[in-house]
């Protein structure tokens, strides 16, 4: 059926897998109308796709090093996009961002931004120059450039402590998702969501993360924009929801305005016992809030997701895989068109979600109805008892109020195609991409702490001289043991999933972005300010985070910067130090600077060799 | 100045152009995120709207023109590469 080479039938495989996914939901429709329970649908649509990762991943298995640590550079860019989309789009961007924009407005679209604006410093600052250097890992490139075991092994822990912080949030997500759809409990379900992770990655390294994290990304965006489509569609609301849900947006500020948005106190959401993680609507969708502060808080935290996006070496490493030079650069374009497909559609499912509970006048809507009847609804009754919904009635009047319904914001997107009584065969897809999100982004995170230690500590610090499958064994050994580490601490449920991912980009942001830039940007950079700049840089921005956080000393934080941003600190001593420390020692010998001259032109040979 | 030299001269200013974008997009716009939210395009305010979708789109399109922009300046100076190296 393909002849010729696996790379040139690249749009021909995909493209049949496509059409195979989709034979597939049109078959459970079918299924579904035959009677088939909601249980066994939810089974199907995990197992089904998770058995076809990893069945690309063993496909994809191999025993050379070129290929498991930047599968073999032979990705072309508009594959290479899809899957740095998916390896970028963790179960936080699938699972909680409509029901973060649900609940926060305008005010937590900082995120949209963030998430998106970091590429173009990607693709200016980093990428290109990155795939010129050649290396297998982003430590690789600092202990080259600036020489020395001591700075790569910072840049390792740095890259440690930030992917390890966003991977558990991913596996705590893949768990959730999994124990939801199979029925099992979440503690086993972190298990089940391990293995798969592992099934994917354990045999083929980079190469079958490639792989199967472009087959993710099909069945994820299939996922994200069947429902919103038929929603928009059903409801009457437009054609095309992206560019018609003006007048909802607007009818939102309208029933904003009718119920009131009141911010209920601690202590009475206390009292009226509702569970941990619930939240009610109290700020607007589409308002901006008033004041300098406000505009400040927006600025700075999407500056901070921006250069984290930046620092992330799992999104780093996604373009040493590319051909060349150019292609590297062409496939961050690429990479961002398919995350802006996910990001521009995120909020249009806020609005219609949130439009068909808030409205009285659809039959969907339940705020500003009586509360026994609300509580008659299967969806309502259900998500109540599982405790992701919660009614308080405050002031006894037995009409649910606004402020009275709280939900978990996951629900937003797992449950609104129920809500919107879409048959359950879509929820079932919604579960099948929430779940293809969280593993590919675990998949690449797991890959980027395992690959550093076992490239930069083990065969560049402890043993030179291993051959190649030694090293390959150890690599996927680390593979196992941080994954399974990773598990054991999401399965204690340490923190919820969002707070955890924005603290990744900080701690990135804090000790990689600028020894990274001034590393291809200023020649004058030397060994010295880097390793000051990485250790300062993170040192003083978990200080920070430990001095401001409320859980921990919960000081009040300094020019609106608080837990979410600390990363401006970090960067900034980072920044600091290393240019203070660089012009205080000698510079660069001539041979670093002309590695330097060499990186910055896009043609020849890379810097590395091509078997290091 | 060099080949060298001069190719990485324009290849700085096509980074600080880019910047320059960048930082409007993504920053002062959302400055004065209360003063044009009462504008609005295709019905939505104007800030909600350039937070859900205008910035995110015009961040795609700046990227493709710098990168063909990039690749051009490449050229300029024979630094193009064979795509079999």
């Amino acid at each position: 059926m393909f002849k010729g080479k696996f790379i040139d039938n690249l749009p021909k495989i995909y493209g049949t897998y496509t059409g195979g996914f989709l034979v597939f939901i049109i078959l459970m429709a079918i299924a579904e109308s035959a009677g088939m329970t909601k249980e066994t649908i939810g089974i199907l649509f995990v197992a089904f796709t998770v058995c076809i990762y990893a069945f690309i991943g063993w496909l994809s298995r191999t025993v050379q090093v070129d290929a498991y640590y930047v599968a073999g550079r032979q990705v072309p860019t508009v594959f290479n996009g899809m899957a740095t989309a998916a390896d970028w789009m963790s179960g936080a961007s699938f699972v909680a961002m409509a029901g973060g924009i649900y609940f926060g407005g305008y005010t937590y679209m900082a995120f949209l931004v963030g998430w998106t604006g970091g590429y173009i410093l990607v693709s200016s600052l980093l990428a290109p120059y990155l795939r010129k250097f050649g290396c297998y890992t982003v430590p690789d490139f600092i202990g080259t450039r600036y020489g020395g075991n001591f700075a790569r092994f910072c840049a390792v822990c740095v890259l440690t402590l930030a992917s390890f912080t966003y991977v558990t949030a991913q596996i705590n997500a893949t768990g959730t998702i999994a124990a939801r759809a199979l029925q099992i409990p979440f503690e086993l379900g972190v298990w089940v969501g391990l293995i798969s992770i592992l099934l994917c990655s354990m045999l083929g390294g980079m190469r079958a993360v490639t792989w199967t994290q472009v087959a993710q990304y099909i069945v994820l965006i299939i996922a994200y924009l069947i429902p919103i489509f038929w929603i928009s569609n059903k409801g009457g609301y437009g054609l095309f929801p992206h560019l018609m849900l003006g007048e909802e947006v607007a009818r939102l500020g309208e029933l904003e305005a009718q119920f009131g948005l009141v911010k209920n106190s601690a202590a009475a959401v206390k009292e009226a016992g509702v569970p941990g993680g619930l939240k009610s609507i109290s700020l607007p969708h589409s308002e901006v809030p008033a004041g300098g502060m406000a505009a400040w808080k927006f600025i700075s935290l999407a500056l901070c997701m921006m250069v984290g996006t930046a620092s992330l070496p799992h999104i780093l490493m996604r373009y040493f895989t590319t051909p060349s030079v150019k292609a590297a650069r062409k496939s961050v374009c690429w990479s961002l068109f398919f995350i802006a497909l996910l990001y521009t559609s995120a909020p249009m499912l806020a609005t219609l979600s949130k439009l068909s509970l808030m409205d009285p006048t659809l039959p969907t809507g339940i705020i500003g109805k009586e509360i026994s009847a609300v509580m008659a609804i299967d969806w309502v009754s259900a998500w109540t008892a599982q405790k992701q919904a919660f009614i308080a009635d405050f002031n006894g009047d037995g009409i649910l109020q606004l402020n009275e319904w709280f939900m978990r914001g996951d629900v937003v997107v797992l449950s609104t195609p129920e809500i919107a009584g879409l048959p359950y065969v879509i929820s079932g897809l919604v579960a099948a991409g929430g779940m293809a999100a969280a593993m590919s982004t675990a998949d690449g995170l797991i890959l980027a702490i395992a690959n550093a230690l076992s490239h930069d500590i083990y065969f560049k610090i402890i043993d030179p001289k291993a051959d190649v499958r030694k090293r390959l064994i150890v690599a996927r050994s680390l593979l196992v043991v941080i994954g399974a580490f990773g598990a054991y601490i999401a399965s204690m449920r340490i923190t919820g999933i969002l707070g955890a991912v924005a603290w990744a980009f900080d701690f990135a942001m804090s000790g990689l972005f600028f020894p990274l830039v001034l590393g291809v940007w200023w020649k004058r950079a030397t060994r010295q300010g880097a390793i000051a700049g990485m250790i300062t840089g993170l040192g003083s921005g978990t200080a920070y985070l430990i001095y401001v956080y409320p859980k921990f000393m919960g000081n009040p934080a300094w020019l609106g910067i608080d837990h979410l941003r600390f990363g401006i600190i970090g960067a900034s001593v980072c920044l600091i130090v290393m240019v203070v420390v660089s012009l205080m020692t000698p510079a660069p010998d001539s041979a670093t600077q002309k590695m330097i001259d060499e990186v910055r032109i896009p043609s020849g040979k890379t810097i590395l060799g091509k078997q290091h | 100045m060099s080949n060298k030299a001069k190719h990485w001269e324009k290849t700085k200013g096509q980074m600080i152009i880019t910047m320059i974008l960048w930082f409007f997009f993504g920053y002062v716009i959302f400055m004065f995120g209360e003063n044009i939210n009462s504008a609005s395009f295709l019905g939505y305010p104007l800030a909600y709207y350039m937070c859900a979708q205008g910035s995110i789109i015009a961040f795609v399109v700046i990227l493709f023109w710098s990168a063909g922009r990039q690749e051009k300046i490449d050229e300029e100076f024979g630094f193009t590469e064979k795509e079999d190296d």
